[in-house]
């Protein structure tokens, strides 16, 4: 049974080694279909292995219910030993479920939407890998496997971004997506560092420094005690975790990656940007529970800024045109939900909301891209218009999802929303103190907006005034085939069902999900003592339903008549606010100057530096030798070498006057003898006459 | 224990080198094809020896001890350990692939280029296995002269002005070290590192000989701010120049520091740590930043290459187990991930005999195999897990923050792990960027348009190096259970000399 668990994430490799070395030949000989359907298969497969171990482990002891898997071991140096260790606990067990389940669903859907393609043997071997890598994330026993899905699926999201390379605004939004992830892990690597360093100052029982959750989770409250420069440890770790968690998913401040993200194709952002990849961060934060609830501020900080992001992110959502821009900042909101509920320690709540948004946000993409598809590739919906006979599939599917999304009772995003809302409020009267009021606050305040800015996105998009755009493409609007609407209508299903495994207790009955993930968060639940009221449950129920009917309503009065051009008299009337908004409060523009442009001129200086300063000393020494060694050279020639031929030239020039000594007369000679030989008793003489003598 | 093992792998690339002799230079095809096969041969004999190699033993292997010089105690020793083992594999792997991807760009003097790569091929290797300061001087001087000639007779316009550079620079270093090694053999009575790993030299000794040896394997690293020799030598050299110098020249540098600096002079290393973890991670950051803007990818990889280096030394001077053996794995890492780089940067300047960055773009769309290897290189550098820079950095990062001497040589220990990780940030920054201006992006150059991709000859360059980046980022296990033995001797040793 173990070694089952570990074909889940290798089918899609296998399928990804199939279609990357293969698939160009394979999409030659058979055409594009082929790829998909490998790809397809291998993913589907891995899901009906979860969905058999899944049912293995319902069928499991409540207390002992985990598979695990030990591989090998991948790091292993005496002190620090990390296995690839894969495991299946009720947490995992719904991600992997997720992940493989709307994953299966969306390469289905990936097979039409992208059958014109040249090459979809790519896309498809990406998607594959995608779905490896977010699978080894989800499995990971340990922290350190868990970066390696982590930063893999940074890579497949990189890849599939960047799909289309051949348009420099595509490649350049993959980059921004990767660098602004590296950012954010740079945080999740400081937090796994100081962890490791309070596990070795924590007793001297740990010799070796294991990152299993299971190792983690019993050594966590060691931990509590220990205290870096002042700030409890524990507060730290959260929250450099927590910087991880803001670039992989998405939130305040590292959310400006996920909007450009939607340069790659459609069934791309719908698994990767909405329903998998980016709850990545708050799937972290859900399996390291055990650490956030022994630090209150983390989990304070981690709820205001989900909060915060929710809020944020959906009035964004008001004033952009592009469909799949609208749904970008809807993620982004989305997931400030989630990290509002993880926030507010119900850890269950946020995967629940996970799991529900992954339905309707799936589907809410994949109808973009039908829209899309129909509309030849037209993005904008202010050209876009009564759509809803011409594609009527895609339409209820699209109106089902968002009355989801919108938290309209009876649906699967009304239930796990008002869970969400719910926690937050009694957050308050528990850890969180008037912090959870404001974060309540800030999610109602974001629920309204997002009813509101779903139903102007489905008013002006399938209802109002005909489409607006050439002959051609509106002689070619046309419905989508089988194998995208069939994806369509199973994930509306989905989204209308998905929340009934969650009912609340005030329903008098017992929430499944809940009860199935009680194990893994065990201990969050006895370490903050969060109190529980029916009372207030019924009025938040009630208020939540208010707030989506008049997100709705207020939607309906502005744009069911016009459409777009519904809201002329009010943009003209905040012209400078949605100036603002559209422009996404200029905050990409901000990181530029603040960041990026002082990066490239400090870059610019230090090369600069480089060159003159640093290479010009080494070529000054060069040159500062050159001209000792023309000065020695010049010594040389004049002095050394002067010296040496003075003497010869003192010799030749004697020499040369000595000759005419030589004349060949006897009688010169005894002259010149004589006379010598005086001098000479002379000048001896003198000598001695000098040295005393 | 003796052993001729060695002794057939330093000395094999120089018979080579003599069986080459006796081929007409005319004959150029057999000349390549004599040096690949010639080249095999101490990758085969050093495979043996990874056989052989016996993991529980922390020591040196293969031992061989022959009296050289007598009245001078200078001995041919020769050993490998742990920490030598994959270095000397490294360098066997790579010269076959070097003589490979030459067969095209160089056309000059054939002959004479493969006779200067198995020469140099030996002396890098003796500089790998020699136990004794005289024998390790005399193969690290000796490594000079191939690399000269290699750059300046095959090297690009300015490569005068970069040979003069690259030699003068490292002779300043090696001169030091010279002086510093007869002192040594003054001092102990001999130059076998069996005999001075436990000399007692005075600290005020200490300070002055990790000096002279310091700088010159500082040098050779190059760490800043005695770096700036390399991007112009990288610049100016010949493919198989460049990936030679990037993927084990270099390593010499912090190589020398791990067997000589810090087990000989270890309280002067304590006193020192402190500005080597300075001069470590400015380089990481300085360099980084300055291949931001670089315009000629060469240029780009070579202060890529500072970068990673500063992050080796930091490892090294961290001094714990799990740093020592991760700088160890990112000197293989980076060897072969930065090996690539060059070897790709190579294939391009032989279609389009250009280096500048704004002259590609969209090259995916004519060579996408060719952007396959690419990618695996640049994402090994950028340090992405399952790839080997990820094992070695994390490691030394790892290694480092946990590290208990750094902790106490150093106040700020992991104000400079912080500052060093920014690196994996800023990689990815540079790494990516080029990737896409060249890669991605549409293909408007006419002059880009009808690129071949690789060649079979290609592949067989590419697909080694390749593949060990993603084995060895797979499964650590095979070296890290081999070099961690030594490491761990070497702290040993270190310890047990501090004073």
């Amino acid at each position: 049974m173990e070694n089952l668990l570990l074909l889940i994430p290798l089918l899609p490799l296998l399928g990804a080694i199939i279609n990357g070395t293969a698939g160009y030949f394979i999409q030659k000989r058979f055409g594009g279909k082929t790829n998909g359907i490998i790809a397809t298969a291998s993913i589907s497969f891995s899901f009906l292995i979860a969905l058999y171990l899944f049912f293995r482990l319902l069928g499991m002891e409540a207390e002992n219910r985990a598979i695990i898997l030990n591989l090998y071991s991948w790091i292993s140096a005496k002190t620090l030993e990390v296995g690839f260790e894969l495991v299946m606990d009720p947490l995992s067990a719904v991600m992997i479920l997720v992940v493989s389940g709307v994953g299966s669903l969306i390469h289905l859907y990936s097979i039409g939407y992208m059958h014109t393609d040249k090459s979809q043997w790519r896309y498809f071997a990406y998607l594959n890998l995608f779905a490896f890598s977010m699978l080894v994330l989800v499995m990971a026993d340990n922290l350190l496997l868990m970066f390696v899905g982590w930063e893999g699926v940074g890579l497949c999201s990189y890849l599939l971004i960047g799909f289309w390379y051949q348009d420099s605004d595509k490649a350049t939004a993959g980059m921004k997506a990767f660098i602004t992830n590296r950012v954010g892990d740079f945080g999740f690597l400081l937090g796994l560092f100081f962890l490791i360093w309070g596990l070795k100052n924590a007793g001297a029982d740990i010799s070796v420094v294991s990152l299993s959750y299971q190792a983690l989770a019993e050594s966590a409250d060691k931990l509590s005690g220990i205290e870096f420069s002042g700030i409890a440890l524990l507060t730290i770790v959260g929250l450099l975790f927590f910087v991880g968690a803001t670039g992989k998913s998405a939130q305040i401040p590292l959310y400006v990656w996920l909007p450009d993200a939607m340069a790659g194709p459609t069934p791309v952002s719908a698994l990767i940007h909405a329903a998998t990849m980016v709850t990545a961060g708050v799937y972290m934060i859900a399996r390291l529970n055990f650490i956030y609830v022994l630090s209150p501020t983390a989990l304070t900080v981690v709820a205001l800024v989900g909060a915060a992001t929710a809020l944020y992110a959906a009035t964004m959502g008001f004033a952009q045109t592009d469909i799949k821009k609208v749904l970008a900042y809807s993620t982004i909101s989305q997931l400030g939900f989630m990290f509002a509920a993880v926030g507010s320690a119900a850890f269950a709540s946020g995967i629940f909301h996970l799991m529900t948004h992954a339905f309707f946000k799936a589907c809410l993409f994949l109808g973009a891209g039908s829209v899309i598809h129909a509309m030849s590739g037209e993005q904008d919906i202010r050209k876009m218009g009564n759509l809803k006979k011409r594609i009527p599939v895609t339409f209820y599917t699209f109106l089902v999802a968002s009355l989801a999304i919108a938290g309209v009772p009876g649906l699967s995003g009304f239930f796990s929303k008002d869970e969400i809302l719910y926690r937050s409020f009694m957050s308050a009267q528990g850890f969180a103190g008037i912090w959870g009021y404001i974060v309540f606050g800030l999610l109602l305040l974001a629920a309204l907006c997002t009813a509101f800015y779903m139903f102007r996105l489905v008013f002006i998009t399938f209802y109002g005034e005909e489409v607006r755009s050439d002959e051609s493409v509106i002689h070619h609007i046309h419905e989508s085939p089988k194998s995208m609407t069939s994806v369509l209508i199973v994930l509306a299903v989905l989204s209308v069902l998905g929340g009934y495994i969650g009912l609340p207790e005030i329903f008098g009955v017992h929430s499944a999900f809940e009860g199935f993930l009680a194990t893994v968060f065990e201990k969050s639940g006895s370490a903050l003592n969060l109190p529980s009221s029916h009372s207030a449950e019924w009025i938040i129920m009630f208020l939540s339903t208010v707030v989506a009917a008049s997100g709705i309503f207020a939607a309906y009065q502005i744009y069911y008549k016009n459409g777009y051009e519904g809201a002329r008299n009010i943009r003209e009337r905040i012209k400078t606010v949605h100036y603002i908004v559209e422009n996404k409060y200029f905050i990409d523009e901000i990181y530029n100057l603040i960041v990026i442009e002082p990066v490239k001129i400090l870059s610019y200086l230090l090369s600069l530096f480089d060159k003159y300063v640093i290479d010009g000393l080494v070529n000054l020494c060069g040159k500062i030798t050159v001209i000792f060694a023309n000065l020695d050279g010049l010594i040389d020639k004049y002095v050394v070498d002067g010296a040496v031929n003075l003497t010869a030239q003192g010799i030749k020039f004697a020499g040369e006057r000595m000759r005419g000594l030589q004349t060949g007369r006897i009688q010169d000679y005894v002259y010149i003898m004589v006379t010598g030989g005086f001098l000479g008793l002379v000048l001896i003489r003198i000598i001695n006459y000098f040295a005393g003598n | 224990m003796e052993s001729v093992l060695l002794t057939y792998i330093i000395f094999s690339p120089v018979i080579g080198l003599l069986i080459l002799l006796f081929i007409p230079r005319d004959e150029k095809v057999l000349i390549k094809n004599i040096t690949f096969i010639l080249s095999l041969v101490p990758l085969a004999l050093s495979v043996l020896m990874l056989i052989l190699f016996d993991r529980s033993n922390a020591g040196f292997q293969f031992e061989t001890l022959i009296r050289w010089i007598g009245p001078l105690n200078i001995y041919y020793h020769t050993g490998v350990d742990g920490i030598s083992l994959f270095l000397v594999l490294l360098t066997t792997l790579s010269v076959p692939v070097v003589v490979v991807s030459s067969f095209n760009y160089i056309k000059t003097d054939e002959k004479l280029y493969y006779m200067m790569l198995l020469f140099l091929e030996t002396a890098m290797l003796g500089t790998f296995l020699a136990l004794d300061l005289v024998l390790f001087f005399l193969f690290w001087e000796a490594m000079l002269i191939p690399m000269y000639f290699i750059i300046a007779m095959w090297g690009g316009e300015n490569r005068v002005y970069a040979t003069f550079k690259f030699v003068i620079y490292t002779s300043v270093g090696s001169v030091l070290m010279l002086i510093g090694i007869f002192y040594i053999g003054n001092a102990a009575g001999s130059f076998s590192v069996s005999e001075i790993y436990g000399t007692n030299f005075s600290v005020k000794e200490q300070l002055l000989l990790f000096g002279a040896f310091f700088l010159a394997f500082a040098i050779k690293v190059p760490l800043f701010p005695v770096h700036t020799w390399l991007p112009d030598a990288h610049v100016e050299a010949p493919t198989g120049g460049s990936v030679i110098l990037a993927a084990i020249l270099l390593k010499m540098g912090t190589y020398g520091m791990l067997r000589f600096v810090i087990p000989l002079f270890p309280n002067a290393t304590l006193i020192f740590a402190p500005a080597v973890f300075i001069l470590a991670v400015t380089g990481v950051v300085y360099a980084a930043m300055a291949s931001f803007v670089q315009k000629d990818i060469k240029k780009l990889v070579a202060y890529s290459s500072v970068s990673h280096m500063g992050l080796i030394v930091l490892g090294l001077f961290a001094l714990s187990r799990v740093s020592l053996s991760g700088a160890v794995y990112q000197m293989i890492s980076h060897g072969l991930s930065t090996g690539t780089l060059f070897l790709i940067v190579g294939i391009l300047y032989e279609r389009r005999h250009t280096r500048l960055i704004s002259e590609y773009g969209g090259i995916a769309s004519v060579m996408p195999a060719f952007s396959v290897f690419f990618m695996i290189a640049a994402l090994t550098s950028v340090a992405v897990p399952f790839t080997s820079g990820f094992a070695g950095e994390f490691m030394i990062l790892f290694g480092s923050y946990s590290s208990e001497f750094m902790q106490n040589s150093s106040e700020y220990h992991r104000i400079f792990v912080y500052i060093a990780a920014t690196g994996m940030l800023f990689g990815a920054v540079y790494m990516l960027w080029v990737y896409q201006k060249v890669i991605f992006g549409p293909n408007i150059n006419p002059e880009n348009q009808n690129l071949k991709d690789l060649s079979f000859r290609e592949y067989m360059v590419l697909i080694p190096y390749a593949v060990l980046m993603i084995v060895l980022g797979v499964n650590t296990e095979f070296v890290v259970s081999r070099v961690m033995p030594s490491a761990d001797r070497l702290i040993q040793i270190f310890y047990a000399g501090l004073k």
